[in-house]
């Protein structure tokens, strides 16, 4: 992992680089044909409408919790923890809260879920084509004339990634405790119902979600340079590759499945449907 | 604008003309003994047809049988030639290949692995043991890379996309450096070296059917000549029994033999399974004699014997010949390789993945639902310039050859994965030649002004002319020609015809006249490619009408058996005069007595 | 077969225009024989690069109705209806007509700190197939450059080209960085030199790629999470002056005599 390695610097080059010299080709900015621009719409769409309704939901502060008046106990991944002094009776975790007046508890923790999203290589793709147009899509101009990538502040700030993946990780086993915690009868015993499903399925796509990040897989053993000197990093390594390749199937199942549950539990909380209860 | 003469020049003490696998190992030979170094190249740095090798570089390591050895390998090269070759190349190279391989290892290149960490080999027709090391189907790739990087970290000076035109001597004869037009701007540019390294490949150019790209013109091979060097074992050309033909998109690419192992089966126009009229008789033992009896074979070789299809591969690219020549063949000039109709689709893809996708990708040919259409293919010219086994010395002073370009190492016939370590073994070999010749040089040569004024004038002589003309009718009606007279099947009226023919074409040559100007101008590289194909071209005929029997890859229908004569002989071509239309002079040279010791080599192997 | 119409772009650095071919489409051909066909006969000096026309080489790339393609590649009965536009690629300096000046990417191949790996065992190093194989996926590149000439760092900010290596050689980086054999360290040399930061790892590199190499996923990504590594983790940082004490400790512990 740490093998001691000398830095190196580049080397000189002496081939003629032509800066700035004449190219071939129409000045215009594509000569595709095709429909480039339906991906970056579609993204934007989503996009937008993700962050409108999130934004909507996390100022409300209220119905997010479903406690004692329900069956099954269910709360909004939007609002866990719960860590607000103003937090439902028996919505926090733990023992400790936050005075906060009357901010909405979701405003405290959702940077970090934010964070996570905000700095993943995939989203990073999908949002500087879609709504910086740099690129819009392949071989279709940037919308810009300077362009420093991600070498400055703030853009720099995307190297934190694997932090936010490391706190995912915390807010994930928080959000399987929930979903464990919504099999549980109120007033005792177990059972199940659509929102403890619901709860289920929410955690375990964030799982999926995590577990294939870019920075997850250099953690388990990308980051190695022998593989046969690392067999278990290896292992760890070849399960994180597969789920890797399907990192942007997650990143849309498990954001749609986020609003999915916040929506199920604000309807049951606020009483404008029941938690359908199978058993 | 572009000028008549030339305005740069570029002082060496070797210059390497190919940046393929032999090219760039001389240079770097070369350049570690402290050696000025420059590499000319047609195309672009790393593009050389060293990638299109598939299979695997021959070196007798024993990662995988430990019995293996260079003796073996050095008995199994000279068999395959068909004891053509130059022995003591063929020893150098069964004795040095393991060394080449792992230190190509320590300039990067990444081999596959046997189980124990070591480099992986695998088997190939005519090798004893398993004995390729190799990577995946891309081996040429990584040995190309290899070197490539390699050479650009020693900062070696590349001249990408530079043709020469000639050869030039000095004032006692001596090569002293060479003459050469940037494709990109047309101007031209002079060279002096102490020494240069021919490195440039094949001459499949000149056939309809060939694997080689457009840079397989044989410069190298005619430039030695022209320059007063000598080749040998000319008509000794490699061709395998079923490229595709059509359509254009994958012509020349060649259709494995899995294909007829798993089932494929040729059939002429008249959908005739035709194989089974074409059973030689000493075949006939071990030949199924009908079509029931080599289906029954494929699924159990016990019960059957093998079809006609799994004779050896002159027998079936003759028959395939044959049928064609009697009006049998396919609209493009082949026959059908059929296994759709014998084989499940689903078989067919997991037997012969890459050929499925291959065709799938570049043609859209479905192999699973349509006939191929085939024919026999160009591949590998193992004749070229004579050259000293030891230091790749040609017999002219201060030009060595190294690679496909220099005849010997592979005799007759060349076995797969030999050409890869060809490359390194005798790449490194040229370039310590050149370095030992140039230690031992003296006095200062002086450029031969007149050949740089000649080489300069011919090659914008077409540009001058009106109505004549186009060099892409000349190319087309010279691979057609040598096709159909030189091709895989030969005999004496057809090699005749061409000899006489290509006369015609030079003519036809010395009669181009272009379009457009200097700067990138494909019409013009091609024009200044055509002399050398006619020069290869004619050296083969006249080497196939010579050598009055079939060995190797020279067949003579007019002569099927071997020759006892003959095969003491290589048949050698050298230009009486200094111009690339003189006559050539051909003739009969003793191959070289092979010691006691390595001839009990052979022996032991009979 | 019917007609087709190739609207190609001839000219040169003073400037060109698209010209029209019409000729008859032939069965199974890929845009380069359609191209060859228009050599031999209307246009002997059109300027086009090709060698293998196999897909192995990597010549003959140009950008097909607007997007990076190998010529020897794209089937003509994969094109739509009407007219196809071939141009020589938009990133680097043109020649004529399709040829364009790639220097640039030679002169990044020359910067690269070469291998540099231990002495070499009797009968070879003992390396196994799980190390051979993340860099022998980088190594199948064939160097057709269109990975670099589709990337906008470079495509649309011909500034960059002065601090940026492009896709082509993050994957060798990456190659070299992930060989089981390397002793160099090139991680402040990616960051600093080459430029790495500047990839928005939009990914248009591994959409063009015609070998499939993953290059966002594969090379660049986890180059970037070596950087972060070397230059951003406080983490990985505490962790290699860690390591780096008990190492020589450990160092010092087998060089003391047995008892």
């Amino acid at each position: 992992m740490f093998e001691e390695r000398k830095a190196v610097t580049a080397l000189e080059s002496s081939t003629q680089v032509v800066l700035g010299g004449t190219r071939g080709g129409p000045d215009v900015s594509t000569l595709r044909q095709d429909r480039w621009w339906l991906q970056p719409v579609i993204t934007v769409s989503i996009l937008t409408s993700f962050v409108i309704y999130a934004t909507w939901a996390a100022f409300q502060g209220v119905n997010y919790f479903v406690g004692a008046t329900g069956v099954h106990e269910l709360i909004s991944p939007f609002y866990s923890p719960c860590l607000s002094t103003s937090c439902v009776e028996g919505s926090s975790p733990f023992g400790f809260a936050f005075n906060v007046g009357s901010l909405s508890p979701a405003l405290i923790i959702l940077i970090f879920p934010l964070g996570f999203r905000m700095t993943c290589y995939y989203y990073r793709r999908s949002y500087y084509r879609a709504f910086w147009w740099s690129p819009p899509a392949c071989a279709v101009a940037d919308g810009h004339t300077n362009y420093s990538g991600e070498t400055r502040f703030p853009l720099v700030i995307q190297n934190a990634h694997r932090y936010f993946f490391y706190f995912g990780v915390v807010f994930n086993v928080l959000l399987t405790y929930d979903a464990i915690r919504s099999f549980h009868v109120v007033g005792g015993g177990w059972g199940i119902s659509v929102g403890s499903l619901v709860l289920t399925l929410n955690a375990t796509l964030l799982w999926l979600y995590s577990l294939s990040c870019h920075a997850c897989r250099h953690i388990c053993g990308g980051q190695v340079r022998s593989f046969s000197q690392h067999p278990i990093r290896h292992k760890l390594w070849k399960l994180a590759t597969p789920l890797n390749a399907k990192h942007m199937n997650f990143a849309w199942a498990s954001l749609f499945v986020v609003a999915l549950t916040d929506v199920y539990v604000r309807l049951v909380s606020s009483g404008a449907i029941r938690d359908l209860v199978f058993f | 604008m572009s000028t008549n003469t030339p305005t740069e020049h570029h002082e060496y003490d070797v210059l390497i003309i190919g940046a393929g696998g032999a090219g760039l190992r001389a240079a770097i030979e070369a350049k570690q003994r402290g050696l000025k170094v420059g590499i000319i190249t047609k195309s672009l740095l790393g593009k050389a047809h060293t990638v299109m090798a598939e299979g695997g570089m021959a070196a007798a390591m024993g990662n995988v049988y430990e019995e293996d050895n260079w003796m073996v390998h050095f008995r199994d090269t000279m068999r395959g030639g068909k004891y053509l070759n130059n022995y003591r190349m063929a020893e150098l190279h069964a004795k040095e290949s393991p060394d080449r391989v792992w230190e190509l290892e320590q300039w990067g290149a990444l081999f596959d692995r046997t189980k124990d960490g070591k480099i992986l080999q695998r088997d190939f027709g005519g090798h004893r043991y398993a004995r390729l090391a190799h990577v995946g189907d891309r081996t040429g790739l990584e040995l190309i890379r290899t070197l490539q990087q390699k050479v650009v970290s020693m900062g070696t000076d590349v001249f990408m996309e530079c043709k020469v035109l000639r050869l030039l001597h000095d004032q006692d004869g001596k090569i002293a450096g060479a003459v050469a037009y940037w494709r990109a701007s047309g101007e031209f540019v002079t060279f002096s070296a102490k020494a240069v390294v021919l490195a440039t490949g094949g001459v499949g150019k000149s056939w309809k059917f060939t694997s080689n790209s457009w840079e397989g013109t044989g410069d190298g091979h005619a430039m030695a000549m022209w320059a007063g060097a000598e080749l040998i074992d000319m008509e000794c050309i490699q061709f395998h029994p079923t490229g595709m033909v059509w359509p254009l998109s994958v012509r020349g690419i060649l259709v494995t033999e899995g294909v007829r192992g798993d089932g494929g089966v040729l059939r002429n126009s008249e959908g005739e399974r035709f194989m089974f009229n074409y059973v030689a008789d000493m075949f006939r033992g071990e030949t199924a004699e009908t079509e029931e009896e080599g289906d029954r074979w494929y699924e159990d070789h016990a019960a059957g014997r093998r079809p006609p299809e799994l004779l050896p591969r002159d027998e079936v690219a003759r028959a395939i010949n044959t049928e064609v020549k009697a009006g049998r063949g396919s609209p493009h000039g082949g026959v059908y390789l059929d296994i759709a109709s014998r084989r499940p689709a689903e078989f067919i893809r997991r037997r012969l993945p890459s050929m499925y996708h291959q065709f799938m990708e570049l043609a859209g040919v479905d192999i699973t639902r349509e006939a191929m259409e085939i024919g026999p293919t160009c591949h590998y010219i193992m004749g070229g310039v004579k050259v000293d086994a030891d230091t790749a010395a040609t017999k002219v002073p201060g030009l060595f050859a190294a690679g496909e370009v220099a005849g010997g190492m592979h005799g007759a016939n060349r076995l797969g994965g030999n050409s890869l370590s060809d490359l390194i073994v005798f790449g490194r070999r040229a370039g310590m030649g050149a370095a030992d010749y140039i230690e031992g040089l003296q006095g200062s040569a002086t450029l031969n002004q007149g050949e740089v004024d000649a080489a300069i004038a011919e090659a914008l002589a077409p540009f001058n002319r009106e109505n004549g003309e186009n060099p892409y009718d000349i190319q087309r009606d010279l691979q057609e020609m040598m096709q159909a007279n030189v091709g895989i099947i030969r005999t004496g009226s057809e090699v005749e015809a061409a000899i006489e023919t290509l006369e015609n074409f030079t003519e036809r040559v010395q009669n181009i006249s272009l379009k457009g100007g200097r700067q990138y101008n494909p019409g013009w590289n091609l024009a200044t490619d055509l002399p050398s194909m006619l020069t290869v071209s004619k050296c083969t005929a006249r080497g196939a009408r010579d050598r009055k029997e079939s060995r190797g890859g020279h067949t003579r229908e007019d002569f099927p058996g071997t020759d006892e004569q003959l095969s003491k002989v290589n048949i050698g071509h050298t230009l009486a005069g200094n111009d690339w239309t003189a006559s050539i002079k051909t003739e009969q040279i003793p191959l070289l007595p092979i010691p006691a010791e390595l001839k009990a080599l052979l022996e032991e192997g009979k | 077969m019917s007609d087709v119409t190739m609207r190609i772009w001839r000219g040169d650095s003073t400037g060109g225009q698209f010209e029209n071919y019409t000729l008859e489409q032939n069965e199974g051909e890929v845009v380069l024989d359609v191209i060859h066909r228009i050599q031999a006969t209307e246009a002997p000096d059109l300027a086009c690069r090709w060698n293998c026309k196999a897909g192995k080489c990597g010549s003959c790339a140009a950008e097909i109705n607007g997007k990076p393609r190998l010529m020897c590649m794209t089937r003509m009965s994969d094109m739509p209806e009407g007219p196809i536009t071939v141009t020589p690629m938009k990133t680097f300096p043109i020649i004529r007509d399709l040829v364009t000046d790639v220097s640039f990417n030679y002169a990044q191949a020359e910067k690269v700190p070469a291998l540099l790996p231990p002495p070499m065992p009797e009968g070879g190093y003992r390396i196994f197939q799980e190390d051979v194989e993340r860099s022998q996926e980088f190594r199948k590149c064939i160097e057709c450059f269109m990975c670099q000439d589709v990337c906008h760092v470079i495509r649309d900010h011909e500034d960059n080209k002065q601090h940026y290596a492009g896709p082509r050689f993050f994957i060798r980086y990456a190659e070299l960085e992930m060989h089981p054999l390397d002793t160099n360290d090139r991680r402040d040399l990616i960051r600093e030199d080459m430029g790495l930061g500047y990839c928005n790892i939009t990914k248009c590199c591994t959409e063009v790629c015609p070998e499939h190499i993953k290059i966002t996923d594969n090379a660049i990504i986890p180059l970037k999470e070596r950087v972060v590594d070397a230059h951003y983790d406080p983490v990985a940082w505490l962790g290699r002056k860690i390591r780096r004490k008990t190492k020589v400790s450990a160092q010092d512990a087998a060089v003391q005599p047995a008892p």
